[in-house]
């Protein structure tokens, strides 16, 4: 069978089982959009090719399959390249299509001509400039291969006009044919260092399990909670991986890091051994690293083998999948004699699931989870800090100033436990890290790594065309919010309801939070203004409903109406106190001991 | 002392990469983003067409050689690495230099050519241009011996290697075990 380049990537793409790709088109990338008519492949057409990106990105992180994103040449493919560098960073598997200019033409500062692998060279996985039509369907395999297997990560396929034009004859590649000779993903971890992983695991007096985004790379929730359970050993969950452990689990601390809440982070510090699952030692988790966790041995589990001792020396480093790793963990715990004991799991000695069911989340249940002695002052030492050190903010009732966090609560309160909520970067982000509950992996869909401003609204629409049997909610600030709102008129013309909640403070809140902290009030160039734009008149323009909220009265019936809208996005205005800021906070660069909890827990001044 | 001279900072890493386009940026690319030193950088297709072999003198003072390595193999089209600790190695140079050669000292320049087993390639009125391959320490101690001549210009290719042979009779190509982790150098994705 014969069929032009342009064909055969479209039907290459459909042999990789693709069901919607996000895009847009323009000159050297037309010969693929002609074929996409004929296509399975349902494809979303973006108002700005940043949108396809986190679309795309948005749509991996919840199906755990990859997104795809389709671009032309030039600027299409210099506006998507925020969006890889944001999957690079959080190991999210993208396959993003370029069109190039023709191959004669490559090199002669052609027409909407970049050098986009040359570009996108330290910010892919890898990435082909296709130089022959015949091939693209190998290309095609290898990218996705690439993508997903091993530390999964964005790849870029770029496709010249011209090879896009010629013909070739149709096959599609066995496994066995792809050609990487340097690429052999790991799975399984070396059993000799598993076991000592775990002997030193059983020895440890304050263990932490520092779970990372490769736990959900892994699809190794369940593993996590077995093992946490099984050893009774609490687990902070990183920004990466929240909802990879339920948060309403007693053995939950939460998020540890920068804007971690206290006894996450302070558990680490004083722990004895850090399980570092999937987890990279950030330095937005570390603080100040030789003054991190500086009495803690360090067993560190991740595929990626240049992760182990790039940050902090690991006393065992096992390199493999987290999920495979944990199962040997487990077998290993089997081998050693840990009783399978009913009282490991959870409260009251029943099934499982009662260690979620009825557990308040935060609360002082911990000490009913730890079995084992050994544990017991240290759950101790951690149900104290939990109790001293809550998360607090201060609702003034009626006309007071209406805070981020009491919005938040009403959200998480008013919407399924299994709600996806997308965010943007900034105080909006961390406050909805903070107050949401994430008890169901893949629920959480945020930039990490990049720190990604406006990768909310589009994250979510992808989210909700991957998953659209669930609610998507975006919380959004309002200065994320201006950079990629256009992309609401790709998600009302193609009927995707997904729903944003925009923290409105009229300021770019985390930047003005650390200009009021740590540059004197000196206040450069962050007030936005809470009018300008006219949120609720630019969402209605916008194809989607607009709902203003003031006050504290207004914002459980926002929510309400706002839930019972499907038919078309939704955006509230949420009109927030500009003066909040988000506690507990690590400064840059300082040690994870010098942590500031909020004033008022210390009798002072919020 | 030379700035050739062999130092215990650089360490030598023969890379097996799959011969196709770009394949260079990409090593170079990596060195550059994350801050490491190449000392020197000799690249020639190896013995099978389908690959090619890049021979890259690291300072390790940028960098633990081991970060440098595992981020290496990160890369796709990068088959395998090997290091070369100078003490299991042959490895070797080529120098090329044109000296000031006046009638006064062009004798004994000829003469310390001779010593060193190198070759004069180019002959002219006042210079003489010279060839001189070898370890890399004769090419440092070469090179000490002829600036007082006088160096118009000078060129060296940056060191290429092999593994010492095993007298023992075992083949198997050193490859370098990372002791804390226990993992090897095959690739990971």
């Amino acid at each position: 069978m014969e069929l032009t380049g342009a064909q055969a990537l479209i039907k290459s793409l459909e042999k990789q089982q693709v069901e919607v790709m996000f895009g847009l088109p323009g000159g050297a990338i037309l010969p693929v959009y002609d074929p996409i008519l004929d296509s399975s492949i349902r494809h979303i057409l973006v108002r700005h090719e940043q949108g396809a990106g986190h679309m795309a990105e948005g749509y991996a992180q919840v199906t755990g399959r990859p997104g795809v994103a389709m671009v032309t040449s030039g600027p299409g493919a210099t506006n998507i390249v925020t969006p890889l560098a944001d999957a690079y960073m959080d190991s999210i598997p993208l396959v993003v299509v370029t069109g190039q200019v023709a191959t004669t033409a490559i090199g002669t500062d052609a027409f909407q001509e970049s050098d986009i692998t040359g570009i996108t060279m330290g910010i892919t996985k890898h990435n082909w400039l296709i130089t022959d039509v015949n091939d693209i369907p190998r290309v095609v395999a290898e990218a996705f291969h690439v993508a997903t297997t091993g530390r999964p990560g964005p790849v870029l396929i770029d496709v010249p006009k011209d090879i896009a034009n010629s013909t070739m004859e149709w096959y599609w590649p066995e496994p066995s044919e792809l050609d990487l000779p340097g690429y052999h993903p790991l799975t399984e971890g070396d059993p000799a260092l598993v076991r000592s992983a775990v002997e030193l695991l059983l020895a440890a007096e304050r263990p932490v399990i520092y779970a990372g985004g490769g736990i959900l790379k892994a699809r190794a929730a369940d593993s996590l909670r077995e093992l946490a359970e099984r050893t009774g050993i609490p687990v902070v969950t990183t920004l990466m991986a929240r909802g990879s452990f339920p948060d309403s689990h007693p053995l939950c601390l939460g998020m540890p890091g920068m804007h971690g809440n206290y006894t996450a982070v302070t558990a680490m510090q004083r722990s004895d051994l850090l399980i570092a699952l999937g987890s990279r030692f950030d330095d937005r988790v570390t603080g100040r690293v030789d003054a991190f966790a500086p009495d803690a041995k360090v067993i560190h589990v991740d595929i990626d083998p240049a992760e182990h001792n790039k940050v902090r020396r690991a006393d065992v480093a096992v390199a493999g999948d987290c999920r495979l790793v944990i199962d040997e963990m487990l077998s290993a715990l089997d081998a050693l004699g840990l009783p399978h004991s009913d009282a490991t799991r959870g409260g009251s000695g029943g099934a499982p699931s009662d260690a979620v069911e009825g557990a308040p989340a935060r609360s002082g249940s911990l000490a009913a989870a730890c079995p084992r002695e050994r544990l017991v002052p240290w759950r101790a030492q951690l149900s104290e800090w939990q109790q001293r050190f809550p998360l607090v903010y201060d609702q003034q009732p009626g006309s007071g100033a209406l805070k981020p966090q009491f919005v938040l609560e009403a959200l998480r309160d008013a919407t399924p436990d299994d709600t996806i909520v997308a965010s943007g970067v900034g105080q909006h982000q961390m406050f909805a890290s903070q107050w949401w509950q994430f008890d169901h992996p893949y629920t959480w869909v945020n930039s990490g790594g990049l720190g990604t401003m406006g990768f909310a609204v589009p994250a979510a629409i992808g989210a909700k065309v991957g998953r659209p049997d669930k609610t998507v909610w975006a919380v959004d600030g309002d200065g994320c919010f201006q950079m990629t709102a256009q992309e609401l008129v790709t998600a009302s013309s193609e009927r995707i309801p997904v729903k944003i909640a925009i923290l409105n403070n009229a300021y770019l809140g985390m930047v003005r939070q650390w200009q009021e902290m740590f540059y004197e009030e000196r206040y450069s160039e962050v007030y936005l203004s809470p009018d300008l734009p006219d949120y609720v008149g630019w969402a209605e323009s916008m194809g989607c409903v607009g709902i203003r909220v003031d006050s504290t009265e207004e914002v459980a019936s926002a929510i309400d109406k706002a839930n019972n809208i499907d038919d078309r996005p939704v955006v509230i205005d949420f009109r927030t106190d500009a003066f909040e800021k988000v506690y507990p906070m690590v400064a840059a660069g300082a040690s994870n001991d010098d942590i500031m909890v909020d004033p008022s827990l210390l009798g002072g001044d919020r | 002392m030379s700035m050739y001279g062999t130092d215990k900072r650089h360490h030598t890493l023969t890379v097996l990469v799959e011969n196709k386009a770009g394949v260079l940026a990409r090593v170079a690319g990596l060195f550059s983003r994350r801050g490491y030193n190449i000392f020197s950088l000799a690249v020639a297709p190896s013995d099978d067409e389908r690959f090619s072999r890049i021979t890259i003198v690291v300072d390790v003072e940028s960098s633990p050689l081991d970060q440098i390595m595992k981020q290496l193999d990160k890369l796709i089209p990068v088959v395998s690495i090997t290091e070369l600790d100078p003490s299991v190695a042959r490895e070797r140079e080529l120098l090329l230099a044109t000296l000031e050669a006046g009638p006064e000292t062009r004798g004994q320049l000829i003469q310390l050519v001779g010593v060193f087993e190198g070759k004069i390639i180019d002959v002219g009125p006042d210079r003489l241009t010279v060839a001189l391959e070898g370890a890399p320490r004769k090419l440092d101690d070469f090179e000490d011996l002829i600036r007082s001549y006088g160096i118009v210009e000078m060129q060296r290719t940056g060191r290429v290697a092999l593994p010492m042979l095993d007298r023992s009779g075992d083949h198997s190509p050193l490859r370098l075990a990372d002791s804390t982790t226990g993992t090897n150098t095959e690739k990971a994705g």
